[in-house]
């Protein structure tokens, strides 16, 4: 079987040495200048950059039960075209992924996928919030992440049951750690709130959730971690306070980690002053202090990861009143060019927060996330960071136009996306 | 003063108290004049021949009220009277009113400059009165149709009667003047501006 | 401008605008036929989304004064409820043949929204909490009727600010035109960040009578009693309401206005209704003249031949 050689790129991690990468049986064979192409298919990296393929740690794949939103299929072609080689498939899918069937039916979907899909199983069955999943079942299948994705466990005394059961899972799972993503929202608090509460909520007349309803619970979620051991996770951080509360927690030594959407690092409740419910997220968009709190948070690495919180939905869903339409964006195609346009993040933390640091807390750091050396598996990305791009929703792969950054102009395009060794992505179209 | 630009309309009305333009689409066209061709000396002369000839024609005064279109017809109106009381005074002086043609117009948000109409102030009947309507230039005679039906809304007078400072030609409708200050031969495309210092033909630019 | 959705968009030009318009207007109100052709062969769709006979009749009168079409679109008598979406549902609406849209929503920003999606001209009539721009006009005609200026004008607005359009919409334009603002609640009806509102705060509304011009009370929504905002409806009127002993601290010469409709013993005690300084009748009068200013002003802007302003 021939393989492929990437020539004329450089690694992102020594941008001025030009490299060319042979990758054969999934796995980097050698990385060099000047390497002869010999049998092996050239892919042309000129002007680019490779760094590790991207994970996302949190993306709505809506498969089974919103197909018409996105399916497992097309959600993994605009992941990969968006440079990611793994992405984390959250629970909310009808059925929940609460059972060993719903797992294994979404493994099963996933064998059709262009990248690799982890599926994250519920915290409480239905995600209602009231009786635990068979955690200990779904950790011998290979589950490492729970979440209960956009809702809250509001009872503390079955958020302290999840927690401490989840520590005794750590010997089923080979050692490693079952992580606890719990989503921050004190739901008395933030009921009805369809953006961040302030100033921009007040002059739009539009009932916001306020800062406080995700500190109140990552104050609970902290104390419990801290009184139980648990391995948490914060996903989807929103406001400076939160920032400051995870930084304290980890100078303590608490084993949590914490990520951070893009979007919330892109734009803040200012944006929804159209009314325009593509900018309508949950945790909502915050203030601009939020979002400089948040992007110092990514840099001084408090925030460990970046996600997509890709949530698709179906066009017309996004053509209701805002306090009518639901909540989320579409973010696989644009997170990487967002991230290297709109924010002053290195290339390198990038790198890290989009790759790295999320492969390690989903559990496939083995694999994902990984330097571009000889040996290692060949899950890497080309990127061109120099290339101009007008974004147009309805030109993406995903079912759902949803995305914030229509008509923007971004610069950086993903132009080849290699999973497992295969050339998935190719000049920066899908190969069939 | 009024200025009459090309073939939109006969009416360009500036409004004196609201010079903003958030409704609307004032076209911010200067008028540059290039022939003087009436003093303000004539238009005195020319209107109180118009009173003479309104006299002659009306026999009595007793049933004529003079009624100018905003805007530019308003000051004539208010000239003609002035010039009606002084042949023949009267007890209280000819009654002067004033209507706003807009609400009657057929090309509803298409004229340029103000769309902001003025208010129409009729303080006397005009059933079975001599309606004198004035105007300062008399063009396509749209305007003048559309007075006729804001007119006709408020009674039915014996006659209405049509007194212009300026008949510039180019009719559009079947509507002619009973009294004309100066027939003034012009080409469509030029513009006319009325004061009652001079009457000026010109463009706009 | 061919859409009008916020006070802000008008600016203090555009509310004088609209003034000489609505005095024009007036005078054809007071005509023995009040009906003039100006809009004859116009179309003006009433979409509400939300009940509001009040302000329906208001536009529809004031459209048939124009001699516009009236088209009547009614959610309940709709296919919002069957899940066709805000814009499915406008570009039906439109697709009938309409030069104005105006729209009731429940929702905040839904008129914007309409106003990016439809052709027509979009007025709005009051949206969620953001904005009632035609409230605020009849309002702001009412007091100008009076022959008071806004400069310097001392203006409170009582109660229910936080979920209140009328309330936003009404300070958007009175600080437009110089007058000075208070609004007076206590602290569970005012929004977050009510300061982004531009008008000062006041949590005691004896404390403020004296020094106030013109008195406007909103209505006190009775469900806002389920969300455990103020005590009850007995608590807020001996707190908030206007009493025969507070109207009697009222200045003889000031104006007290309602959006309509008052709740008789909440906002305002029965005695102080008949009080020769409440305006609410002029209000609604008003409301018809103003609203016949904004269909001909946003229609006269749509000019025939397709070309906005």
């Amino acid at each position: 079987m021939t393989g492929i050689v990437v020539v004329g790129g450089s690694l992102h991690t020594d941008p001025a040495t030009p490299v060319d990468v042979r990758i054969r049986d999934g796995h980097v064979a050698e990385v060099g200048a000047g390497l002869a192409a010999g049998d092996d298919r050239v892919v042309d990296a000129a002007g680019c950059v490779l760094v590790p393929g991207l994970v996302d740690l949190r993306a709505h794949l809506r498969e089974p039960g919103r197909e018409e939103a996105e399916t497992i299929r097309t959600g993994t072609t605009g992941a990969v075209l968006g440079g990611f080689t793994a992405v984390v498939a959250m629970p909310n899918t009808e059925p929940t992924l609460d059972s060993p069937s719903a797992v294994r039916d979404v493994a099963a979907l996933a064998e059709r996928a262009l990248c690799e899909v982890v599926p994250a199983a519920a915290l409480t069955v239905g995600r209602d919030g009231a009786l635990l999943t068979p955690m200990g079942e779904l950790t011998t299948m290979g589950v490492r992440i729970f979440t209960d994705a956009n809702r809250s466990v509001a009872d503390a005394a079955l958020m302290r049951r999840i927690m401490e059961y989840a520590t005794g899972l750590t010997e089923v799972a080979g050692g490693d750690p079952i992580v606890i993503s719990h989503h921050c929202e004190e739901p008395a608090l933030s009921a009805g709130g369809h953006m961040h509460e302030g100033e921009w909520s007040t002059r739009l007349g539009i009932r916001g959730a306020p800062r406080e309803a995700e500190t109140i619970m990552l104050g609970r979620d902290l104390a419990l971690a801290r009184k139980t051991g648990c391995r948490l996770h914060v996903p989807h951080v929103s406001a400076a306070e939160s920032v400051a509360m995870i930084a304290d927690a980890k100078a303590q030594g608490l084993p949590v980690t914490a990520d951070v959407s893009v979007h919330h690092l892109c734009f803040v409740d200012a944006d929804c002053a159209e009314y325009d419910p593509v900018f309508k997220v949950s945790p909502p968009l915050r203030t601009a202090a939020d979002r400089a709190a948040l992007l110092d948070g990514v840099i001084t690495g408090v925030i460990d990861a970046i996600t997509t919180d890709h949530a698709p939905h179906e066009p017309h869903t996004k053509e209701f009143p805002f306090d009518e339409a639901p909540s989320g964006v579409i973010g696989f195609e644009t997170a990487l060019a967002a991230l290297v346009t709109q924010t002053e993040l290195s290339l390198d933390r990038i790198v890290e927060a989009l790759s790295v640091e999320p492969a390690r807390i989903a559990g496939i750091g083995d694999r994902h996330g990984r330097p571009i050396v000889t040996g290692e598996p060949a899950n890497c990305v080309v990127f061109d960071p120099t290339a101009e791009w007008t974004v147009d929703g309805s030109m993406m792969a995903s079912r759902s136009h949803n995305t914030p950054w229509h008509d923007t102009v971004l610069r950086g395009r993903v132009r080849h996306t290699i999973v497992g060794g295969q050339l998935v992505v190719d000049g920066g179209v899908v190969r069939s | 003063m009024t200025t009459t630009p090309g073939p939109a309309s006969d009416h360009d009305t500036p409004d004196e108290s609201i010079d903003s333009n958030v409704f609307g689409r004032r076209q911010q066209r200067a008028f540059v004049a290039r022939t003087l061709v009436l003093t303000g000396e004539e238009i005195q002369r020319a209107v109180r021949r118009m009173g003479h000839e309104i006299l002659e024609r009306n026999a009595s005064l007793d049933d004529v009220v003079v009624i100018g279109l905003e805007r530019g017809g308003v000051p004539i109106a208010r000239a003609i009277a002035a010039a009606l009381d002084q042949i023949e005074p009267t007890a209280g002086g000819v009654p002067v009113g004033s209507v706003d043609a807009s609400f009657h117009r057929d090309d509803l948000g298409s004229q340029p400059g103000s769309i902001i109409p003025a208010v129409t102030q009729l303080p006397f009947a005009v059933d079975d009165r001599h309606v004198v309507l004035c105007d300062d230039v008399l063009f396509t005679g749209r305007t003048v149709r559309a007075a006729l039906d804001a007119v006709t809304d408020f009674g039915r007078p014996r006659s209405i009667q049509l007194a212009v400072l300026v008949d510039r030609g180019h009719r559009e409708l079947p509507i002619r003047p009973d009294y004309v200050g100066k027939n003034l031969p012009t080409a469509r495309n030029e513009s006319v501006r009325v004061s009652l210092d001079g009457v000026e033909i010109g463009e706009l630019t | 401008m061919t859409d009008l959705l916020t006070i802000d968009q008008l600016g203090p030009d555009g509310i004088r605008e609209v003034m000489a318009c609505a005095d024009a207007m007036a005078e054809v109100c007071s005509r023995p036929v009040p009906k003039v052709p100006a809009l004859k062969g116009r179309t003006v769709a009433s979409m509400f989304f939300e009940d509001s006979t009040r302000t329906r009749t208001s536009f529809e009168t004031a459209a048939r004064r124009l001699s516009a079409d009236v088209l009547n679109f009614s959610a309940s008598s709709s296919s919002v409820n069957k899940g066709e979406s805000l814009r499915d549902t406008v570009e039906t609406i439109e697709a009938m043949g309409v030069d104005a849209i105006v729209v009731r929503h429940r929702s905040s920003g839904a008129p914007q929204q309409i106003a990016r999606w439809a052709d027509a001209a979009v007025i709005n009539a009051g949206d969620g909490w953001h904005a009632h721009p035609t409230q605020s006009l009849l309002d702001v005609y009412t007091i100008r009727a009076e022959g008071r200026s806004f400069e310097g004008l001392r203006i409170g607005i009582v109660g229910d600010i936080s979920h209140s359009r009328v309330a936003r919409s009404n300070i958007a334009a009175y600080l437009a035109l110089g007058a000075e603002v208070t609004v007076v609640a206590p602290p569970t009806l005012l929004p977050p960040h009510v300061e982004a509102l531009g008008a000062s705060v006041s949590h005691d509304l004896d404390a403020v009578l004296a020094e106030t011009d013109v008195l406007y009370l909103l209505r006190m929504q009775r469900e806002r009693m389920d969300q455990a905002l103020v005590p009850s409806l007995g608590e807020y009127h001996r707190a908030f309401g206007l009493t025969l002993d507070r109207a009697k601290s009222l200045s003889g010469s000031a104006l007290i206005m309602h959006p309509g409709p008052m709740n008789r013993g909440v906002e305002i005690s029965p005695e102080v209704i008949d009080d020769p300084r409440v305006r609410v009748l002029n209000q609604v009068t008003n409301g018809v003249i103003v609203r016949m200013a904004v269909l001909y002003l946003v229609l006269a802007s749509t000019a025939s031949d397709g070309v906005a302003s």
